[in-house]
């Protein structure tokens, strides 16, 4: 490949989302057209993806400076390992929201702008992924915000609108801590671009206000990625938009907060600084305790699979916090599985929801007996969920814990320890009421349901079975995958590959 | 080939649905020729040829080095062949016992899935892969004893042994991490080879006392002994395998497997002497108290688990020879009276020991079996249990850290095993007859021959225990750091030991016990009545903590997600100010702030009309005048921008300010009444909260501007805006050259905000009112 296909390359999450929400603007009556071409979309993204991802692999970071300024004067846009990572992710997200949207999003949604905006949703997302320039960051968190909140708050229902409210507000005051704090940075610094920050921050005479903007970026990411005490605005919203919306945003959306509180805390923030280390471990912890308890006093499918992205957040911010390589390569295999599976639970929840027509663990019930292949599918990733071995999530658990170990945190492992055992209760919870007890009657939805045409079916349970498929994969080749892992996690915690990387360019 | 038999379990299972589609009796039997076929390929492929400590290796999780190690040495060749051997037996069985049930072939999915893992666990060298294999169990125990699931009380006796368990392996997996962190090695072979470097280190205890965690909760140790009798609501068959002969075992396996790396500490001793004591007294008397056939055994296995675990306690090569032989005559005996207990289900219709009686009459062949099974319980010669009884006492006799206490409760409890062997197994069968409905049926063939062999297996152990003497020797020395060869070759197994102390011990056991029986309806009648304060039962314990959990938890989102975006607000500003100002006073020095800045007089009026109409539009009562005050705000803002140099910025900021009034008014004008929905004290604290934080920006942007960085970008915005941006307003180009990526994102979110507003109107619109 040449360095103009790679720059492409690079450009692509951005311009490929962006182009096909236009294309399908262009013909917004047209159904038909539009589910066709999202999912054209999502297939594309996926194989950009992949090929971005490889290309990663074999030639190492790229960075791309758009419009040829130079560095860092212009926006660079920088793709490393952990980047090529998240984009995977979010292409493979998509690939499997615009097959699962078809048959669960009904047709009023569809018919107001329901693909343009998740193509929008993801191109922010991908945006967010590959920005090396920390006001461009700001942009695509906005371009985020506006698709999302739309998203969550289509349909108008009381509930929806609601939730919508507290989501957009919230989050704007995160945007606004986030925006006063790149200020303050760029006050100190006279820099945007991310490398040269990292560079600049090291030279700032007065390193305690450093901290003090580092803990500004902790509060506005942590909102982002719904962190203790600042999580309320996900368990108020999550559970009401469209389950396909609610699956993309549980698996995508706050990872991009969490994403990038690894890319700042790891590139412009000292690591060694144990301050900010030992902060975000307390939160860690919090988040991760608070999280489980949320769920476990909730009655709602969705609502409890809700309250757990908090405290699966949690893991993935303690294997920050403990700013080791090791626990960075633990932290990211976190995440990746965690999209998978949280995705995929909340699929299953949409499954279970189409079946039965409710959410409500007290009035479902016989699924177990009635579908054994659906209840296949959400043990598998309700276990994995649990951290239970042989799949994924038992690794996910196993490195992080281990990471504690190494550098004796042992409470936190503890207490991770701990909630995995609390994450198990709830699972089982659902597995119990959902699908073990008898149900108490036949609803209408039900036989409703009976009447859908085999392939409309299949359609429903593919993106689950795909997903699946792809969690056995990282379970199985867990070692493969965890040595990837292990890369990011060094070039994570060894910034000089990243600032070589951007101001080497030109 | 040795991971292919462990995993072909697994195989078998995902294969279940296709044989079944060849019809149910059919589909059972090949599913049960495979653990047959595993336990010869064992017995003639590891046990006679002795081909011992063969172990693979395959590379699994390189970044940990975390392989696919599996070995058989004797040891685990025990564990191998009752798995297998039980196993053959419970899946022929089940497969007649079972043959009504819809789910059939979701059971054979299930204990397929079972038997693999328990394999993987006895034969996995790496302690990781181990444990993969011991949450396996947990989870097919999980759907095993939920199996009927429809009940209520299955559901929660499986969700009860699923978090007991589950709770224990996650003390196993931290115990199995500090093991690691202590010495690097993921390995019991290399783990067992350094106990001088474990027993040495301060992480020790806690790694020891975390894999106990793991193995008592297994194991069913006091006191997490309870969700074991509450399991006996499976089918039978797998309270025969799983809760019985070898999952349970899972705990005694580990704690002996590791016990050269823990062997010799005293804390290792007296904590295995002191809980396998108390869980072998305390069970062996509940059992007397039931009156459920498969409680009373399920009692007396928390019994014998905790006998298990005594003399892994006490330690010597003689209570390691005793453990094996105990658990192998403990295997064959009860499984086979587990599956009895089954039959008589399946023949009478009952479990109750009240109800049935002289069932000899209709079920000849399952009387034999159940009789040498109690035989073999109670210690009779020459059964095998019998030989199991003999070295139990010998090794409890010897010198250990609680003298005769411990004998005196190895004894009780036997006495007690002896009575409940006769209560489990003899007056069922003898005496007069006695069966609540119909009449009675023995069993059938395929249900039978298991059970009848694995009692005559007993009873053979107990007349030629050379059969086993040889590889109980090795095994022993695989579990004992260090073994003497002298000692580990004069071990033998031997019926008679001459007139002895031992002998006239177990006599002793048996004439009382004898005693017992014959005046047992009175004392029935006694032990039944004594019930223990229910506080002190653990199941209690747990089903308090279970609503302490939901309790907490329900209190905590009560707090924290309590619907008012107001608070979450708070909470968020909260956070930020006691983040940012304890960082600020902590690290930074706030000397280098400089309050003499020259003040100009427009200055001062500016921040003066800016600070009235603040207080304005928080205290006035009218929406228009609040949106007045506040124009008035954005407006003076602008004004600074103008006064420092940035004019356009100031334009944008001037139109902007007054389209928003503008529109403000628009939608104000539709509005209902303005209501004041905050009370005086909300009002003070968000006045102090925002002061606080508008304080903490304030010091923030002061201290910035005292040590500002000169940037690099005006000079270079400067020099190239015309040449390469080809454009005289440097503000224009940095929109759309410099930074044109923001500005296309800028242009999406504007024009998504329009799609949006036109989306949720007209979707509003269309589907009317709220639900």
């Amino acid at each position: 490949m040449t360095t103009f296909d790679i720059e492409l390359l690079v450009l692509l999450p951005i311009l490929l989302p962006l182009s096909f929400a236009i294309l399908m603007l262009f013909a917004w009556k047209n159904l038909q057209f539009q589910r066709i071409i999202n999912v054209v979309a999502g297939s594309t993204g996926f194989i950009v993806a992949i090929i971005l991802f490889s290309t990663i692999y074999v030639n190492g970071i790229q960075v791309v400076a758009i419009g040829g300024w130079k560095v860092p004067f212009g926006i660079v846009l920088v793709a490393d390992n952990f980047s090529a990572i998240m984009i995977l992710m979010s292409g493979l997200m998509g690939f499997a929201v615009a097959f699962y949207s078809i048959v669960t999003v009904d047709t009023a949604n569809e018919q107001h702008f329901y693909y343009p905006l998740l193509q929008i949703l993801l191109m922010g997302v991908n945006g967010a992924f590959l920005t090396g320039d920390m006001f461009n960051l700001y942009v695509w968190f906005e371009v985020m915000l506006i698709s999302s909140f739309v998203l969550l708050a289509l349909g108008g229902k009381q509930e929806q609108l609601e939730g919508a409210v507290k989501y957009v507000t919230l989050n704007l005051v995160s945007s606004m801590i986030f925006l006063s704090a790149v200020g303050i940075l760029y006050g100190m610094t006279g820099t945007l671009n991310m490398a040269d920050l990292a560079v600049k921050v090291k030279l700032v005479e007065n390193q305690g206000l450093v901290t003090v903007v580092a803990m500004m970026f902790l509060v506005s990411f942590g909102i982002k990625s719904a962190v203790f005490p600042l999580f309320s605005w996900l368990p108020a919203s999550y559970h009401t938009p469209p389950v396909a919306v609610s699956a993309l945003f549980a698996g995508l959306l706050t990872k991009v907060g969490v994403y990038t509180m690894y890319r700042v805390f790891t590139l412009i923030f000292d690591i060694n600084n144990e301050f900010i280390g030992t902060v975000i471990l307390i939160i860690a912890g919090f988040t991760m305790v608070t999280g489980v308890l949320g769920a476990a006093a909730q009655n709602d499918f969705r609502r409890i699979l809700s309250f757990h992205i908090v405290s699966q957040v949690g893991y993935m911010v303690m294997a920050l916090g403990l700013m080791t390589a090791f626990s960075f390569a633990a932290g990211i295999f976190y995440i990746v599985y965690h999209i998978v599976t949280k995705t995929n639970l909340f699929f299953i929840s949409g499954i279970v929801e189409r079946i039965k027509g409710t959410y409500n663990l007290d009035t479902l019930g016989g699924l177990f007996k009635k579908y054994p292949s659906v209840s296949l599918l959400f043990l598998i990733s309700a276990f994995t969920l649990s951290g239970i071995p042989p799949f994924a999530g038992f690794w996910a658990k196993f490195t992080v814990a281990l990471a504690g170990f190494r550098i004796e945190q042992y409470l936190i492992v503890g207490v991770s320890l701990f909630v995995g055992l609390l994450t198990l209760y709830s699972m089982t919870k659902i597995w119990n009421y959902a699908f073990w007890q008898d149900e108490k009657q036949e609803s209408e939805v039900e036989r409703e349901f009976y009447k859908i045409s085999i392939n409309r079916k299949y359609l429903l349970y593919s993106p689950s079975i795909f997903m699946t498929v792809v969690i056995l994969l990282l379970s199985f080749f867990a070692g493969s995958a965890f040595d990837f892992a292990v890369l990011t996690g060094e070039q994570l915690a060894n910034p000089q590959y990243y600032i070589n990387a951007v101001l080497g360019v030109r | 080939m040795l991971l292919f038999s462990v995993l072909s379990g697994i195989i078998v299972a995902c294969l279940v649905p296709f044989l079944f589609k060849f019809g149910r009796k059919p589909a059972s039997i090949i599913i049960s020729m495979v653990p047959l076929s595993l336990f010869l390929y064992y017995l003639f492929n590891f046990g006679i040829t002795d081909n011992l400590g063969y172990s693979e290796s395959i590379e699994f999780f390189p970044a940990l080095g975390v392989n696919l190690n599996f070995v058989m040495d004797s040891y685990a060749l025990i564990f191998a062949l009752i798995i297998t051997g039980i196993g053959t037996a419970v899946f022929f069985y089940s497969s007649y016992y079972l043959a009504e049930h819809p789910y059939l072939d979701r059971f054979y999915i299930y204990i397929s899935i079972f038997m693999a893992s328990m394999l993987g666990i006895v034969t996995s060298d790496n302690m990781v892969i181990m444990f993969i294999f011991w949450e396996l169990t947990s989870i097919s125990s999980f759907l095993l004893i939920g199996f009927k699931h429809r009940e209520e009380k299955s559901r929660y006796s499986a969700w009860q042994a699923l978090l007991v368990t589950g709770s224990g392996a996650l003390a196993l997996l931290a115990g199995i991490l500090l093991l690691y962190v202590i010495t690097g090695k993921m390995n019991f072979s290399e783990i067992n080879a350094m106990p001088g470097i474990i027993q040495s280190s301060t992480l020790f205890l806690p790694a020891m006392f975390l894999v106990l965690g793991g193995a008592f909760t297994k194991s069913a140790q006091m006191p997490f002994h309870f969700w074991l009798p509450n399991a006996m609501e499976a089918p039978t068959p797998v309270s025969a395998y799983l809760h019985s002969a070898t999952m349970v075992k899972a705990g005694i396996y580990l704690m002996a497997r590791i016990n050269p790396a823990f062997q010799g500490a005293i804390e290792w001793e007296t904590t295995l002497t002191i809980f396998g004591g108390i869980t072998m007294l305390f069970a062996a008397y509940m059992a007397l108290k039931q009156t459920d056939l498969k409680r009373i055994l399920a009692y007396t296995t928390l019994s014998v688990l905790g006998t298990l675990t005594l003399l892994i306690g006490i330690g010597t090569p003689l209570a390691m020879q005793a453990m094996l032989v105990y658990l192998i005559a403990h295997a064959l005996y009860k499984g086979t009276l587990f599956l009895v207990a089954g039959a008589i289900d399946h023949g009478t219709g009952t479990r109750n020991i009240d109800e049935i009686g002289g069932l000899r009459k209709f079920m000849p062949i399952t009387a034999v079996a159940a009789t040498l099974a109690a035989f073999s319980m109670a210690g009779v010669l020459p059964l095998f249990g019998f030989i199991g009884k003999e070295l139990l006492y010998e090794a409890a006799l010897q010198p250990n850290l609680f003298g005769y206490t411990t004998f005196a409760i190895v004894f009780l409890a036997a006495l007690f095993g002896v009575v409940a062997a006769g209560m489990s197994a003899i007056f069922p069968f003898f005496g007069q007859a006695k069966y609540p409905n119909s009449k009675p049926h023995e069993a059938s063939f395929t249900m039978y021959s298991g059970y009848v062999i694995t009692a005559f297996l007993g009873l053979l152990f107990g007349l030629l225990p050379m059969i086993v003497s040889d590889n109980v020797a090795k095994a022993v020395s695989d579990i004992y750091y260090n073994l003497p060869v002298a000692v580990s070759s004069s071990m033998y197994l031997a019926l008679w030991h001459g007139f002895n102390l031992v002998l006239f011990l177990s006599l002793a056991t048996l004439a009382l016990g004898i005693v017992i029986l014959m005046f047992r309806k009175k004392l029935f009648a006694i032990i039944r009545k004594i019930n223990l304060p229910e506080y002190l039962l653990p199941s209690k314990g747990y089903d308090m903590s279970i609503s302490i959990l939901i309790a907490s938890a329900r209190l905590t989102t009560k707090v924290l997600q309590n619907g008012y975006l107001r608070n979450y607000i708070t909470l968020i500003l909260i956070t930020l100010l006691i983040l940012t100002s304890y960082s600020l006073f902590t690290f930074s020095d706030l000397s280098v702030i400089s309050l003499y800045h020259p003040v100009t007089i427009y200055e001062i009026i500016i921040a003066a009309i800016i600070t009235i109409s603040t207080i304005l539009v928080v205290k006035s009562s009218g929406r228009l005048q609040a949106v007045a005050a506040l124009g008035v705000v954005g407006i003076f803002v602008a004004v600074v921008f103008s006064i420092y140099g940035a004019p356009d910025l100031a334009m944008t900021q001037y139109s902007i300010e007054t389209l928003t009034v503008i529109l403000f008014v628009l939608v104000i004008y539709k509005l209902p009444k303005f209501m004041h929905y905050s009370k005086f004290s909300h009002r003070m604290q968000d006045f102090f909260l925002a002061s606080a934080v508008g304080l903490t920006m304030t010091i923030l942007i002061l201290m910035v501007t005292a040590n500002e960085m000169p940037t690099e970008f005006k000079e270079y915005y400067g020099k190239t805006s015309y040449l390469l941006g080809k454009g005289r307003n440097i503000v224009n180009v940095i929109l759309v050259d410099y930074r044109a990526l923001d500005t296309l994102g800028e242009i999406v979110v504007l024009s998504l905000a329009a799609l949006g507003v036109f989306a949720l109107l007209k979707l509003k619109k269309d589907d009317r009112g709220f639900e």
